[in-house]
């Protein structure tokens, strides 16, 4: 799996000399390999070296070395004072993650996955997201909640949801989700030095998967900006936006694409609250066609907001009606086949492509 | 504290100990004397897990009346909000806390502005406790810019952060969890000091209170866990919510304090006890028991679910000021004439302090974007209509 994901963003950057980004892309082919696991653990690392006020709080963090090992080796560096093992009792330490941040301390806080984050989510939203508004500024609340969100492989409905529409519509959080390790180290950091309550929507699928990371990203210093999306394949035809697992999904696609004729542009959206609505306007006003795809739930879900954004802002500039990929409108279910059905594959990403630029039959058909 | 009184002392003599009817000819001026006094708490305390301290409290003057006017100052101020609220200058919610002063009072009397305190929604005396001003409190009730949070909070927002008082909370159960995590990190900065987190009987059933507990027990946090017991979450009486109305027992193994709330000396004697406890060895709950005179809420008349007779009964008996007064007049540290004075005062401060809310104005238009985040980065925000309405958050 890594290989032939390595293999693919080698064929890539070839291709496209054109823009000076590749020319450095060609290089890094070279360049160190880091998986999103160690790139998580290694922003962890540097933040809590940095700052003491940092540390580390969840189920199995410490002693078990992170549920999946994201919080390797923190314990034996950095001790049991900063690397806390909590009990199965999110509401109790997510609270207390809060009181904490409400002192002025930089607690990271970690979910063993986000489905549990709804025992806690009182916290997180009327707790946390709201004070710095309802004390006019006095309270501000520089928390991280992180942990892995959305399908895995096979955990059933009740470990499957993407809770990345639900957070970012509310006002007082920033929610982040990285895909890279660029992107994981980069966030992660970021995250971490904010003043404001961050969601930070790791993905399980993600953990074990390489990606090329320069110099630059290396550096203890390096930090990406809250609030701006990444252009990872610059197109001409159809703007197709994702975020975290999806957007490996929208790459794929978009090389399937290409051999039709079709040059896709795939946004990376890092940052789901805030949205970089101009990145993404000001790439559907250069190329006409949106589609947008996520994991999780349609109804209600991101690709909804960002079709209002552009349907608000850029109007005039689409050429097709705004298509969306999501998850399937239904509880994730066990069966192998079942689940592939419930979630976005590529082939879909590539129909709903076709259909927004008139290459393909809108409607399934029905006899 | 804030409110302390100050006015110049005479020399003092051993007449102070001696009752009134020996010096009944003498004027004497209310003083600032901190010649000790020990005075007796009403009941004893009952313990859990742990030995009580003794009932015997020490005292001076100057507390005494220092407690005097402050519960009359809160005392008066809850009453003047009653009326703002039926003259419709307040909106919204609105739970007072007259009856409870003697929690605020006395906690404050046993701590310092190091000591974190978190409470629910009954916060405007606790507010006022840790130094809030009057003007912060009218100002913030009918929502104009001169409030603690600028009229963005209201009655259940108040926060006062460099007093180390973090509001203010309107989710039942949610500032328990938050208090230990306060604690928690006064624990982890060596700071020395503790956390009074505060909560009402109708909370002390929340799972996520005994979440924090055990947490705050297996790390050691100096936090104080404090049920004010007014003996109504809402309509609802303890005996009908609680299995084990006991809340000081409902720990377990952690230890607990049962105190008469009502009498702010054995509330002092017993925060004093809780703060040398959590220091040295981890979480207490005290259970305070009290009661407010008003419903829940100014929605609430408070008459459906408990009689008249009742509410007269405690007034009559326990009012935390009267016992106060008693203490005050009958080892001669004031005359009558010199607290109803006080009394008459603290009217006028409040008078003047509605008077100033008022002039202040609302917050401007502008404000409904401020805030929302600590580091805004340039993001957007829209009003209802968002062609119309949008803001840059810096």
């Amino acid at each position: 799996m890594l290989g032939v994901v390595r293999q693919k963003m080698l064929g890539q950057s070839l291709p496209k000399i054109r823009p000076a980004v590749s020319v450095l892309r060609s290089y890094s082919s070279a360049a160190k390999q880091m998986t999103v696991r160690d790139a998580l653990n290694s922003a962890l690392d540097e933040e809590m070296s940095a700052d003491p006020k940092v540390f580390l709080m969840g189920e199995e963090v410490g002693e078990y070395q992170g549920a999946y090992k994201i919080s390797k080796g923190l314990l034996e560096k950095y001790g049991p004072e900063r690397v806390r093992d909590t009990p199965i009792t999110e509401a109790g330490f997510a609270g207390i993650g809060v009181g904490a941040a409400y002192y002025g301390l930089k607690p990271v806080v970690e979910f063993m996955t986000f489905n549990f984050s709804m025992q806690a989510i009182d916290h997180i939203i009327n707790s946390a997201a709201k004070s710095n508004y309802m004390s006019a500024g006095q309270m501000s609340v520089p928390i991280v909640f992180r942990g892995p969100n959305g399908a895995a492989a096979g955990v059933g409905a009740q470990h499957s949801q993407c809770y990345a529409a639900w957070y970012a519509s509310c006002p007082g959080l920033k929610v982040l989700t990285p895909y890279s390790s660029e992107d994981a180290r980069g966030l992660l950091k970021a995250a971490i030095r904010d003043p404001d309550p961050v969601v930070f929507l790791e993905n399980e699928l993600l953990y074990g998967e390489s990606f090329p990371v320069s110099d630059e990203v290396l550096d203890s210093s390096f930090c990406l900006p809250i609030g701006k999306a990444k252009i990872e394949r610059v197109g001409r035809d159809v703007t197709i936006t994702a975020f975290s697992r999806m957007v490996g999904h929208a790459l794929k696609a978009a090389e399937i694409l290409e051999k039709d004729g079709i040059d896709a542009e795939v946004i990376n959206l890092r940052s789901i609250r805030p949205l970089d609505r101009s990145t993404i306007n000001a790439s559907v006003r250069k190329t006409n066609r949106l589609v947008t795809v996520e994991e999780g739930f349609p109804q209600h879900g991101v690709g909804a907001e960002i079709c209002a954004s552009v349907v608000e802002e850029s109007f005039a500039y689409l050429d097709a009606p705004v298509e969306r990929i999501a998850g399937a409108d239904i509880p994730m279910p066990y069966a192998a086949n079942l689940e592939r059905l419930a979630v976005p594959q590529v082939e879909d990403i590539v129909r709903a492509a076709k259909r927004a630029c008139y290459r393909s039959v809108p409607l399934a058909a029905a006899a | 504290m804030a409110l302390s009184y100050l006015r110049s002392s005479s020399s003092r003599s051993a007449n102070l100990l001696r009752p009134l009817s020996s010096a009944a000819s003498l004027r004497r001026p209310i003083s600032t004397d901190t010649t000790p006094i020990t005075i007796e708490t009403s009941v004893p305390f009952t313990s859990h897990q742990c030995e009580a301290p003794s009932r015997s409290v020490e005292t001076n003057p100057s507390e005494l009346l220092t407690f005097f006017r402050d519960m009359a100052l809160m005392r008066r101020m809850e009453i003047a909000a009653d009326s703002l609220y039926k003259a419709k200058l307040i909106r919204g919610f609105c739970h007072l806390y007259d009856g409870q002063e003697a929690v605020a009072v006395g906690m404050e009397a046993a701590i310092t502005k190091k000591d974190c305190i978190i409470t629910a929604y009954r916060d405007h005396c606790t507010f006022v406790g840790r130094g809030g001003t009057l003007l912060e409190v009218f100002a913030e009730l009918m929502g104009r810019q001169a409030g603690c949070s600028k009229g963005k909070g209201g009655s259940m927002h108040f926060y006062k952060k460099d007093s180390n008082f973090y509001g203010g909370h309107g989710i039942v159960g949610a500032q328990v969890p938050l208090g230990c995590g306060l604690a928690f990190a006064q624990k982890y900065s060596k700071d020395e000091s503790v956390t009074f987190a505060l909560y009402g009987d109708g909370a002390a059933n929340q799972g996520q209170l005994f979440e924090a507990l055990n947490i705050s027990a297996l790390w050691d946090l100096p936090a104080i866990l404090v049920c004010e017991n007014n003996h109504y979450g809402m309509g609802t009486a303890e005996w009908r919510a609680a299995k084990s109305p006991a809340y000081y027992k409902r720990g377990d193994y952690v230890p607990g304090l049962k105190v008469d709330g009502m009498d702010a000396l054995a509330v002092k004697q017993a925060c004093k006890f809780a703060k040398e406890h959590a220091l040295k060895n981890g979480p207490i709950i005290l259970e305070m028991d009290t009661y407010r005179y008003h419903g829940h809420s100014m929605s609430d008349p408070g008459s459906t679910y408990r009689t008249r007779d009742e509410i007269s009964g405690v007034r009559q008996e326990r009012d935390p000021i009267e016992r106060v007064r008693k203490l005050v007049l009958s080892h001669d540290l004031a005359t009558e004439k010199e607290l109803k004075d006080i009394e008459k005062e603290v009217r006028k401060e409040v008078d003047n302090a509605i008077a100033q809310a008022k002039e202040s104005p609302m917050p401007e238009p502008s404000e409904l974007f401020s805030n929302v985040y600590a580091k805004g980065l340039g993001a957007e925000s829209f009003g209802a209509d968002r062609k119309e309405v949008r803001a840059t958050l810096a």
